[in-house]
This record gives C-alpha cells, structure tokens and sequence, in this order.
C-alpha cells in the first residue's frame, strides 16, 4: 500500500536514531533537550546515548498466544495515541510525554487491598522476579480501529499471586497517576481523574492478561503508558490501563473512569463484541492501521478460545 | 487591466483559495502526512472544511452589512458550493471507505445512529440549495421565494454542528468553539432585523419572538 513504503529519506528501522532519543527521554528532561532540538543536533543525542545505555530487553522468550499477523509499524504504535492524561487528540500524548515520567527508577505501584501481603515496589523491584517475554497482540480500540503490537511484559496474574488475594477478592482496581504537572491533560475535567480501570479476578488472572513494560523489544514510551501498564487483549483499549501506580484487590465492582464519565456508553467489561454497537457506532468493523478499507472485527478481538468461558451464560448485550 | 478583468482575476483567485485544503489534503496523502490513520484524517478535515465553509458563507451578509464591502456577495454562491463540495468529499469517504458502498449497511447505520442520522439529513438538505444556486434557478423561483429557500443554511450549519458536537467522546472544546461562532452569526442577524427599515412595535415583537426561539433552539443544540 502506498502510504506505507518508506519515505525517501528514511533509513532501517534498526538505524533510526529517535529510539536512542527516546530512550533516553531522562536525560532529556534533566538537560531540557526537546527531541525536536535533538534531532536538529544529532551529535546532542549521541552524546545523550554513551552517557546512559538505552535499556533493551534481550533474551525474550516467545508467546504461544501471539499471533503472526503483521505488525503496525513502530512510529504509528507510538504517534497514534489515546492517553487523555497527555491531552484528547490522538497525536498529543506523544508531543507532550516526551519527559514522562521524570522519575523513572523511583516510580512506585502499590498493591493492597483485600490480600495477605500488599505492597509497595520500586519498578525494578516490581519486574524483577519475572521473566519477561514478547506478545504480539491484536488491540481493538472502541473507536473502531485497531493495531498489531508486539508488546514485552510478564502475566498479570504471576504479579497477583504473590501478593495472595484473600477469598473477598472479588475484582482487581487499577489506578493511573494523577500528576498534572507531568500530566498536562489532567488539568482539565475531560474525565473524573485519576483514570481508574478494573477487571474481575477471574479475568485478571487469565493468562492473556499481561503487564506491559516495553513495545518493539524497548522501553514503553509515556504515550504508551510508561513505566508499566495494563494489555487485555479481548477488550477495547481504554481497559487495558496506562502508567499504572496502584493495584488493588476490592470486592465490589470498581467504578471506572469511563463509566463514570459515560455508562450508558462504556461499560464495566468492553468485551470486543462485533454483535453489541456502541450506542453511537457500529463495532461490526475495524480499520486496522496502515490499511484503507475496514475488515470485521473478530469476537473477543479473537481471543474466545481463550476466554470466552469466562463469560459462559452471560448475557453479553447486558453485561457489555 | 479593465475593471472586469479584474474581478475575475480575484474571483479565480478565492476559486483557488478555497481548493487550497483539497490540495493539501491530497499532498498530504501522497507524502503520507496524514498521521497513523490517514482515512481518518481525510474524513475529518473535509468534515471541518464542509462545517467552516458553511460558516464563512453565513459571514458574507454581515460584512457586506457592517463594512459596506458590497462586492463580498458575488463570492457567497462560490463558497456555499465549496462547503457542499467539502461535504460531499465527507460522505463519499464514509460511504467508500467506511461503509465500501454497502447500501444495506449504510442504511442500517443512517437509521441506527443519531450523529450519523443528523449528517446525513445536513447533506440532504443542501441538495435543493445546489440545484437551485443557478441564476437560471434565481429566476425560475423568483428572488423572495429562493431566498426563503436558502435559509436552510441555518439549518444546515446547526444540524452540522450539532453532528460534530455528537461524534466527540469527551472533549466537547472543538465542536463547542463551531457552536459558538455559529451563534455569533445568527446574533447578528438578530440585530440586524432592527436596522433594515422602520420597524412597527409588532414587528419588533414578532422578531423578537422568532429570533429568541432560533436562539433558543442554537442553545439547547450545544447543552
């Protein structure tokens, strides 16, 4: 397709520079280097990359949950984005979380709740004990498009178990910063902040559910939701939570950001359900990224043979 | 260069203007320009162009009336015409590219969707306003009659708004600043009403009463 062969000036992907600059979206924060005056002054960035290694996750076992569809291409993955926290157009959380987050090593998520051992952990200590492995996932975005992203991360439920949920357990609370100064979206009502999401315990702990830490075998950019987020590969993208700081096992249903905001609209489960419109849209189809004509869209984003067991004798239309 | 001459050089002139988003558009396209969803883009730019050329038709009259700038109308007919062209560039990509010219499934969406329902009744109604836009036409209704007629561009423009204001998920700014303007516009008519000719205090009220309600409607369109 035309729109996708490489512009003249482009070099390999594997020689692009603006990974090294993001990477190193740290440093440029401390020295107030914008990645526009980066790549104007490529010896800047350079020398921004022998001072501090990019991390790059090596030694990646493969999922036998990825699919072997072809994947959207990085720049899209990373310059298309809903992350309302970094403003409401798709190309804002890219300009504005260039410096996001600032404290990287710092970044604290807190587990607590109904378990017998909640917590708090740094993000080394939070991935540490896991073995980290590529997915390449299908995401469907409640607004009928959809990508291909070969994420890095770990199962959620592997996080879970060690902090044992007690039996009132019932559903898992996820919580985004609320920062407004890094977060410039957030000083507007545009949602109810901090962003809240939730799952039931039986879909947190479903193997598909995965914590994301990097995309493309990088780091997760902050419109990717940096440091660690949340991927539901059968549900719309607004469930599968970005920059996550708290984890939280509750009994009663969670209210989410976007039920609160919407309920008739946003539902508390936001299976990919090709069967159940969105009041405003038809969710028959999608447009994948990179493609021009739209193609069906797959019953639990094709998921089901993973979980549709999970949702055995509900009613779907009801619970959507 | 004689006077004629010259008007029909700044008449090829804001021709070209007004196909300048057209033409960037389409540059956009071929030099990928467009963002990740390139289709998504192109619906939503020619979407905008088909609402603010509406607008921009709707200003014609208030600058011939405040400025005395009489010569602006010759360019009305010109604009209204982009704002269908934008609009029909607008349908044709959702009926193409979102719906692939499936009639069945584009009238189960016309009839399913309120903000794609309020569009397509917007576009509808600027059918009668093209074929009559000849001066042929002109003549044929007779100036009052065809004037009359061509008040649906206030409907148009606020079903179009309202079309907008509908499509938002949660950030209303954008349609709302459309919204606005669009008052604006209908405010000065509103005042203009006055001024035209010596007025009688039942004119007034009957103004007044027209008026407030077309406000009336303009606000609860943008709660």
């Amino acid at each position: 397709m035309f729109f996708r062969k490489q512009k003249s000036w482009e070099i390999a992907e594997s020689e692009v520079t603006d990974f090294d600059i993001y990477q190193n979206r740290r440093q440029f924060l401390n020295t107030s280097i914008s990645i526009g005056l980066a790549s104007a002054f490529p010896s800047m960035a350079l020398a921004a990359t022998e001072d501090n290694p990019t991390q790059l996750f090596k030694g990646l076992s493969n999922s036998p949950f990825s699919t072997e569809e072809e994947k959207t291409d990085f720049e899209s993955i990373t310059t298309y984005n809903n992350f309302y926290e970094f403003g409401t157009s798709k190309t804002d959380p890219a300009l504005n979380a260039t410096a996001f987050p600032d404290k990287f090593e710092s970044w604290k998520v807190v587990i607590d709740g109904e378990c017998e051992k909640p917590g708090t952990y740094d993000y080394d200590e939070l991935i540490k004990p896991f073995s980290l492995e590529e997915r390449i996932y299908r995401m469907r975005c409640v607004e009928g498009w959809s990508m291909v992203i070969p994420w890095i991360g770990f199962p959620l439920a592997d996080l879970l178990k060690k902090a044992q949920p007690n039996a009132n357990a019932k559903f898992v609370e996820f919580t985004t910063l609320y920062d407004p100064e890094q977060m410039p979206g957030q000083r507007r009502a545009v949602l109810d902040w901090p962003y809240v999401e939730g799952l039931r315990i039986d879909e947190a702990m479903n193997p598909l559910t995965l914590l994301s830490v990097g995309l493309y075998g990088k780091e997760l950019l902050g419109q990717n939701g940096a440091p660690i987020r949340l991927v539901v590969p059968w549900k719309y993208g607004f469930k599968s939570i970005k920059s996550i700081v708290r984890i939280r096992f509750v009994e009663k249903m969670p209210q989410t950001a976007w039920m609160k905001a919407n309920a008739r609209e946003y539902g508390f489960y936001s299976n990919v359900n090709p069967n159940v419109d969105h009041p405003r849209w038809s969710q028959a189809k999608e447009r994948r990224i990179g493609e021009f004509l739209k193609r069906k869209t797959l019953m639990f984003n094709g998921y089901g043979e993973q979980v549709a067991d999970l949702y055995a004798g509900m009613d779907l239309k009801r619970y959507f | 260069m004689s006077a004629k001459n010259k008007a029909s050089m700044v008449k090829a002139g804001v021709f070209f203007i007004c196909l300048v988003p057209l033409i960037y558009l389409i540059w956009g396209l071929f030099t990928e320009n467009l963002g990740a969803n390139p289709v998504e883009t192109l619906t939503r730019s020619s979407g905008l162009w088909a609402l603010r050329f509406l607008l921009i038709t709707l200003l014609v009259s208030p600058i011939r009336w405040y400025t005395g700038l009489t010569a602006v109308v010759k360019y009305r007919r010109m604009l209204g015409l982009y704002a269908f062209f934008y609009a029909f560039v607008h349908m044709l990509l959702y009926l193409g590219l979102d719906q692939l010219f499936n009639i069945h499934d584009i009238w189960k969406d016309i009839i399913k969707r309120p903000f794609i329902t309020v569009g397509f009744i917007s576009f509808i109604l600027l059918l009668p306003l093209v074929v009559t836009s000849t001066n042929k036409m002109i003549k044929r209704l007779g100036g009052k009659r065809w004037k009359r007629l061509h008040r649906l561009t206030y409907l148009v423009a606020s079903l179009s708004c309202l079309h907008f204001l509908m499509l938002v998920k949660a950030d209303i700014r954008e349609p709302v600043i459309y919204i606005l303007l669009l008052l604006a516009l209908f405010f000065v008519r509103f005042l203009h009403s006055f001024n035209k000719k010596s007025w009688s205090l039942a004119d007034f009220f009957r103004k007044l009463i027209y008026n407030t309600s077309t406000l009336w409607c303009e606000l609860t369109i943008s709660q």
